[in-house]
């Protein structure tokens, strides 16, 4: 705990490169009730330390904020399931085209070919393909820092098995794997297609999460925690994983920007969202040779995707930064 | 090492065997192969379903099918390979070795090119860290891995294809765009060279002048339509690399070594002088790779010549110096034929397929139609692998900037060029290796999008018709490719290790 603090508050003297944010650093704490300048008597949690380094990365705080708009406008614009949202216009109902259906103030977005109101219609693919982008991201965390964690805690036996377990996943292209896998939960919906996505994103989390663990399992609090016969897997959730959070949490958020871009390119080949349902991937596909006479068809789902993707990235950096104050001093 | 090879061999064999299992099962589990046939009104449609089932042996279980598809390719070591027939019957090794032979030159020229172009930004954002150049690299590295690959290859098709077809018709720059692009440039060297506010100015007015001279100079030539560049230009180029080259790796104060790339680069003029003839007319590329082994042997041996106590530095300067004179000159063939490729392309770079139909032209004109059509996948492919590559290699060589011996090297006095290239490149180089191995395989799973944006009949195809009918073997067979391409980049990843880490070697 006290050498991350030292090193943050060490870290802002001899950073040259933070003059521009420490400004802001010393407004924050002015304006807050901490004191002037961090690294005086007040004293942080290391969620609080986390937190302060979060929050100023300034890419991250404002990809944050557009995603978190994001989220909002896509769930309660068109309303999810029987709740109705704000927006006045369906994403099943063909309107009267006005023109040749450009964006207009009546259709921010545009109408599609047959009349449909494209916002709605993208902002229903957006909802899919955050969930699914979120559920696969839960799923693959969960299941990668198990199979790392024991991997790493328990080595012997367990461990070549789960890690040769892995390599076999490694092995074959991502994309492959999860077409054969979206085409046989084709059937079964979004929940179905994001359950088998996280089945095979997890790879690149156990490598990490075992990493870790390999290193945190040799420390004397978890050799003390042994002595007192602490059982196996109350180390692993209470002393060794909280340790390891950081590796897990960036991992988690990168793993939901690659999410959506998996999801958006199965459902471009075919063999990701099925119709009736609809993604940002299906849409894409759908409109692309329309790019050249309804070009707002194309565009709006495109920069939806790299919106979302860009600002989970950031965040992820930022986050990246804030968990890994060594990292940042070299890094960021 | 041997051992150790031989042990990783034989694990990542036992992994590529699970892997295969594995995804044999899920493939012929994922739908009906007959889906097709029982919905469809034929008359014979029993007689079609029985035969189907018959080809591919639907009735046995899944294992007996995965053991039988086992011992076809099992057959490969002993020289009658069987990767068994599609579901229309036909032999998928014919397929595979086509497929594969068109998807490896794309991925294999866009993983070249991410790699020198992405440690290249690497190295220089985390030179200049916290530059306005390095901000600039790096949101662009975020932007293009958080791009949607298929969404960015409609707009590079629209904007770099058929734009530009549009725009070669009359190959003129309009002022406003020279004045555009000038200040680009203009912006974006003086942010790489950096230095003084001053130094800065100068560099972006220096640079500003000349691309506005030579876009308008190029304008009156009608250089874009018909360009050339001649023995002088090959000249020039190729001794101002020998002399960055020589910068980078030996240090300008090392004169032998500036002599000998300057000397390689003459000769190499030279060569091509006399060779030239030879050359334009339709040659091979049997006797291209010949000059070009010809030409990195002499440079070498310039090297060995001019060398003196550092031989091996000056070898290496020489030898690089030599590949990019080879490289100048046949650009500068290929320039020369740029004309007369228009008169028979008039657009010249494609958006569909891996080659133009019924185009006829001689063996240059040849080249640079498959060059024009594999332009745009490539450079689809290789901006998101230079994202990757640039981040890593920044993070990495910013780590190793920051080490003890670094600080140390500094210390003794040495250049800044020796610290950077020597004690802190070398270093970052070990991280990057692990990168661009998981990177190549990587690439080609992502192929299966770009070649299906461009119309490629690539392994991409293979794989994505393959499993669409639901037919094993296909799909089998680009998964026995990416694997195998898998496993050989991690065995050169761990070969280069060794290279580059004594304490692996041991």
């Amino acid at each position: 705990m006290s050498d991350i603090r030292n090193s943050t508050s060490g870290g802002e003297d001899y950073e040259p490169q933070l003059s521009a944010t420490s400004t802001d650093a010393v407004g924050l704490a002015a304006g807050g009730s901490a004191g002037p300048l961090p690294g005086e008597d007040k004293s942080y949690s290391q969620g609080q330390l986390v937190a302060r380094r979060f929050f100023r990365h300034r890419g991250a705080l404002a990809s944050m904020i557009v995603l978190g708009v994001v989220i909002v406008v896509a769930f309660t614009s068109i309303g999810v399931g029987p709740i109705p949202g704000w927006w006045p216009k369906g994403y099943t109902l063909q309107y009267d085209k006005i023109g040749d259906g450009a964006p207009t103030w009546e259709y921010p977005f545009g109408q599609d070919t047959g009349g449909k109101d494209y916002f709605a219609l993208v902002m229903r693919g957006t909802q899919f393909s955050l969930i699914i982008a979120f559920s696969v991201g839960i799923i693959s965390t969960i299941v990668g820092t198990l199979i790392g964690a024991l991997a790493g805690f328990y080595r012997g036996w367990i461990e070549s098995v789960l890690m040769r377990m892995t390599d076999v996943f490694i092995v074959i292209p991502l994309l492959a794997v999860a077409a054969v896998l979206g085409q046989m939960a084709g059937g079964s919906g979004i929940l179905g297609l994001a359950l088998v996505l996280g089945l095979v994103t997890w790879t690149g989390l156990a490598r990490l999460v075992r990493g870790e663990v390999l290193s945190l399992r040799e420390r004397d609090f978890v050799l003390a925690a042994q002595a007192v016969g602490t059982s196996p897997w109350r180390i692993i959730s209470k002393h060794v994983l909280p340790n390891a959070v950081g590796v897990i949490i960036v991992s988690a958020t990168l793993s939901i920007s690659s999410a959506i871009l998996l999801e958006t390119s199965l459902s471009y080949l075919g063999f990701g969202v099925q119709p009736p349902d609809t993604s940002l991937g299906t849409l894409i596909s759908e409109y692309q040779s329309a790019f050249t006479t309804r070009p707002w068809l194309f565009w709006w789902p495109g920069l939806m995707i790299l919106t979302i993707a860009l600002c989970v990235n950031f965040i992820g950096d930022g986050l990246r930064d804030a968990f890994d104050p060594r990292q940042n001093r070299n890094k960021d | 090492m041997l051992k150790f090879i031989l042990r990783r061999i034989s694990v990542s064999a036992l992994v590529l065997l699970g892997a295969s299992l594995l995804m044999f099962i899920l493939t012929v589990n994922s739908g009906d192969p007959l889906k097709d046939l029982r919905e469809s009104n034929d008359p014979n449609r029993d007689a079609l379903i029985a035969e189907r089932t018959e080809r591919m042996r639907l009735n046995d279980s899944d294992w007996e099918r995965y053991w039988d598809w086992l011992r076809g390719v099992g057959g490969c070591f002993t020289g009658n390979c069987d990767l068994g027939v599609t579901i229309n019957g036909v032999d998928v090794l014919g397929l595979t070795q086509q497929a594969a032979s068109s998807t490896l030159r794309l991925v294999t020229l866009a993983t070249l090119l991410a790699i020198v172009v992405g440690v290249a930004l690497g190295i220089l954002t985390a030179i200049r860290q916290y530059s306005g150049f390095d901000y600039t690299v790096t949101f662009s590295a975020f932007l293009f891995f958080s791009l949607p690959v298929f969404w960015a290859a409609t707009l590079l098709k629209e904007f770099a294809a058929i734009r530009y077809n549009d725009w070669i018709a009359e190959g003129q720059y309009a002022p406003l765009t020279i004045v555009i692009v000038a200040v680009v440039a203009a912006f974006l060297l003086q942010a790489v060279l950096g230095g003084t506010a001053r130094r800065r100015l100068i560099t972006a007015a220096t640079v500003f002048a000349f691309v506005m001279v030579v876009l308008f100079v190029f304008n009156a030539l009608d250089w874009w339509r018909n360009p050339m560049f001649g023995i002088g230009g090959v000249l020039v180029v190729s001794a101002a690399a020998g002399v960055l080259v020589t910068a980078l790796v030996a240090g300008l104060r090392n004169r032998r070594a500036l002599y000998a790339a300057l000397t390689t680069a003459v000769v190499g003029v030279i060569a091509y002088w006399f060779t030239a003839p030879l050359l334009v007319n339709e040659p091979s590329w049997l006797l291209l790779a010949g000059l070009f082994v010809v030409a990195v042997a002499v440079s070498l041996a310039i090297g060995a010549a001019w060398g003196g106590y550092a031989r091996k530095q000056a070898m290496l300067v020489t030898g690089i110096t030599g590949v990019i004179t080879s490289i100048m000159v046949v650009a500068d063939i290929l320039i020369a034929h740029w004309a007369g490729f228009l008169g028979i392309k008039s657009r010249p770079i494609s958006t569909i397929g891996s080659q133009t139909p019924n185009f006829t032209g001689d063996f240059w004109e040849r080249t640079l139609d498959a060059g024009t059509q594999i332009l745009l996948p490539t450079v689809l492919l290789t901006l998101v692998s230079v994202a990757t590559h640039s981040r890593y290699t920044r993070s990495s060589m910013l780590e190793t900037l920051n080490q003890d011996y670094v600080r140390t090297a500094r210390s003794k006095g040495l250049s800044e060029r020796e610290v950077i290239v020597k004690h802190a490149f070398r270093n970052a180089l070990i991280p990057i290796t692990t990168i661009v191995a998981f990177d190549f395989a990587a690439l080609i799973g992502g192929a299966i999008i770009t070649e299906q944006v461009f119309g490629w009949k690539g392994m991409g195809a293979l794989f994505q018709d393959g499993l669409a009918a639901v037919d094993p073997a296909p799909v089998m067979a680009f998964f026995l490719v990416t694997g195998i391409a898998a496993v050989l980049m991690n065995l050169l990843a761990d070969l280069a290790y060794a290279a580059l880490d004594p304490r692996i070697r041991r």
